[in-house]
């Protein structure tokens, strides 16, 4: 007898994507539960981002099955990313807007309640008051990344989908903003799915890893046991062994 | 469909207005440059006309309408292009946000600065030339009705192309009124035409307005009928472009474009 499937924020069954004769995705199933934070990891072109846009549903999938906190985002999209948020360093917020503006402004796309109060909060949090009033674009690199997570942060998501982040900012800043997110996701209330190519990061906060491969999960486990359980001194050296098996796979020379 | 949410896209395009004033240049500058320009030339032929025929009306008033169908697309496509722009298709999409919505957002923005647009040009032809565009009477409103939702539904189709095709659509889509302009019989009667140029004026909308803009200059009864046909030749436009932006919409999901939109035109 099964047992009984564990509560999950997000839930993944079979997802699959092809472009053409391409397999980006190829059968991927996993979940992500409360208070957990989960590394999606692989080489470039492994299909995390693909992945990834899957469950922001602006990439629909060839097969397969994405449910977020309960809901088919194939039949109510809608419902499904009101609690759902993102930031990924290939989608900066409109540079053209200040930084008050882009958080009212996707405020008012989650339907977020006393709004105000909520954009104040977020600017506080993520040491963006003295910019509220300065466009986006005129931003440095690690300030749009805290505007991205202020964004991120505004409907306080149930799933939280991190493409990279840290992935442009200086390591002290880096470490702030992982240590705010571990934080938000302590409390249980959040799930996160959190794709990045530092493993010393994914060692350090994700509660779960999994490889990605040609589009599929060929590992999957606790980053902090991972490299022992497969013979690798460390995540980085696990993640380089995957990366040339999929290389091989892949035919390159 | 959610208040809020299309309040957000209209909130966006606002809030980028209020910050720079190059936007709101076009809405009323350049609508002033035509009619002032427009406006001298059709008292210059007044003045070497021997025929007992008013330009004012004819040319100017023709002028003044087909500005306000090019305002109407022009803005539709613009605040859509804002987000080309920025790239910000991915962040907009992955929210809560249904294309329902984000496309009355964007026509509630062309609908108010087509009107401010439309204020300001009727304000001046008056002002500066005599030209009352209350001379029309009652049959201004549907005349105005059926240029502005021709106006939204080729925005509508026009933002589909961008949609589908990228940013360096741009180029393909400016053009489009000066396209429609000769069929639509702007400045001369439809029966000047063509036998062939006549067939494609008969389904344009704009065609069945300019004619009746005419009769009604030359002192004849608004031609209701024919309004009649170019207001439902209209609307089916608007019904075959919405479906057209949504199926473009379902399209660029199916492939993934609305994610990888670049600087340039995708394929």
């Amino acid at each position: 007898m099964d047992s009984p499937s564990p509560p999950a924020v997000l839930r993944v069954e079979r997802l699959a994507k092809s472009f053409g004769d391409l397999q980006a995705v190829d059968g991927v199933s996993f979940h992500v539960a409360p208070g957990e934070i989960v590394g999606l990891v692989g080489p470039n072109g492994a299909g995390k981002t693909t992945t990834i846009n899957m469950i922001l549903g602006v990439l629909e999938p060839s097969a397969g099955r994405i449910e977020i906190e309960g809901v088919d985002l194939a039949v109510d999209r809608s419902r499904a990313l009101s609690s759902t948020n993102f930031a990924a360093v290939y989608a900066p917020l409109p540079g053209n807007l200040t930084v008050e503006q882009n958080l009212r402004v996707f405020g008012m796309l989650y339907a977020v309640d006393n709004l105000s109060a909520r954009v104040e909060r977020l600017l506080a949090v993520y040491d963006l008051l003295r910019y509220r009033r300065t466009k986006a674009g005129l931003l440095s690199s690690g300030e749009q990344t805290r505007l991205s997570l202020a964004k991120a942060m505004l409907n306080r998501p149930r799933l939280l989908l991190l493409d990279e982040p840290t992935a442009s900012i200086d390591p002290s800043n880096a470490r702030d903003i992982r240590a705010g997110i571990a934080k938000f996701v302590d409390s249980g209330h959040c799930g996160v799915l959190w794709t990045s190519h530092n493993m010393y990061e994914v060692q350090a906060v994700c509660d779960r890893v999994l490889f990605l491969s040609h589009g599929r999960i060929v590992l999957e486990g606790d980053p902090k046991t991972l490299p022992e359980e497969h013979g690798a001194a460390s995540l980085d050296d696990l993640f380089v062994n995957v990366a040339q098996e999929a290389l091989h796979a892949g035919g390159a020379t | 469909m959610n208040r809020s949410r299309v309040g957000a896209i209209v909130l966006r395009i606002l809030y980028l207005y209020r910050g720079s004033p190059q936007r709101v240049f076009p809405i009323f500058v350049f609508v002033a440059v035509d009619i002032v320009l427009w406006g001298f030339l059709t008292r210059y032929l007044n003045s070497v006309s021997r025929a007992d025929f008013n330009f004012v009306p004819a040319l100017l008033g023709a002028v003044l309408l087909w500005d306000f169908l090019t305002r109407v697309m022009q803005q539709l496509t613009m605040a859509l292009f804002e987000d080309v722009w920025t790239r910000n298709f991915l962040n907009f999409f992955a929210t809560p946000l249904r294309v329902s919505e984000y496309l009355a957002g964007l026509l509630i923005v062309a609908v108010t600065t087509s009107l401010l647009s439309l204020v300001a040009m009727l304000a001046l032809a008056q002002i500066a030339f005599g030209l009352s565009f209350f001379a029309y009477g009652v049959a201004l409103a549907p005349f105005l009705m059926v240029l502005f939702v021709t106006g939204i539904a080729l925005g509508v189709t026009a933002s589909a192309l961008v949609l589908r095709l990228g940013p360096a659509s741009e180029w393909l889509i400016w053009p489009i009124p000066m396209l429609i302009s000769p069929f639509a019989g702007v400045f001369y009667p439809i029966a000047v035409l063509p036998r062939w140029m006549q067939a494609v004026a008969m389904v344009l909308p704009p065609s069945y307005v300019f004619e009746g803009m005419r009769a009604v200059g030359a002192g004849n009864p608004p031609p209701w009928d024919r309004l009649a046909i170019g207001g439902g030749l209209a609307l089916v436009y608007l019904v075959l472009a919405c479906m057209f932006f949504f199926a473009v919409y379902r399209s660029v999901i199916r492939t993934g474009l609305i994610a990888r939109y670049s600087a340039e035109t995708v394929s």
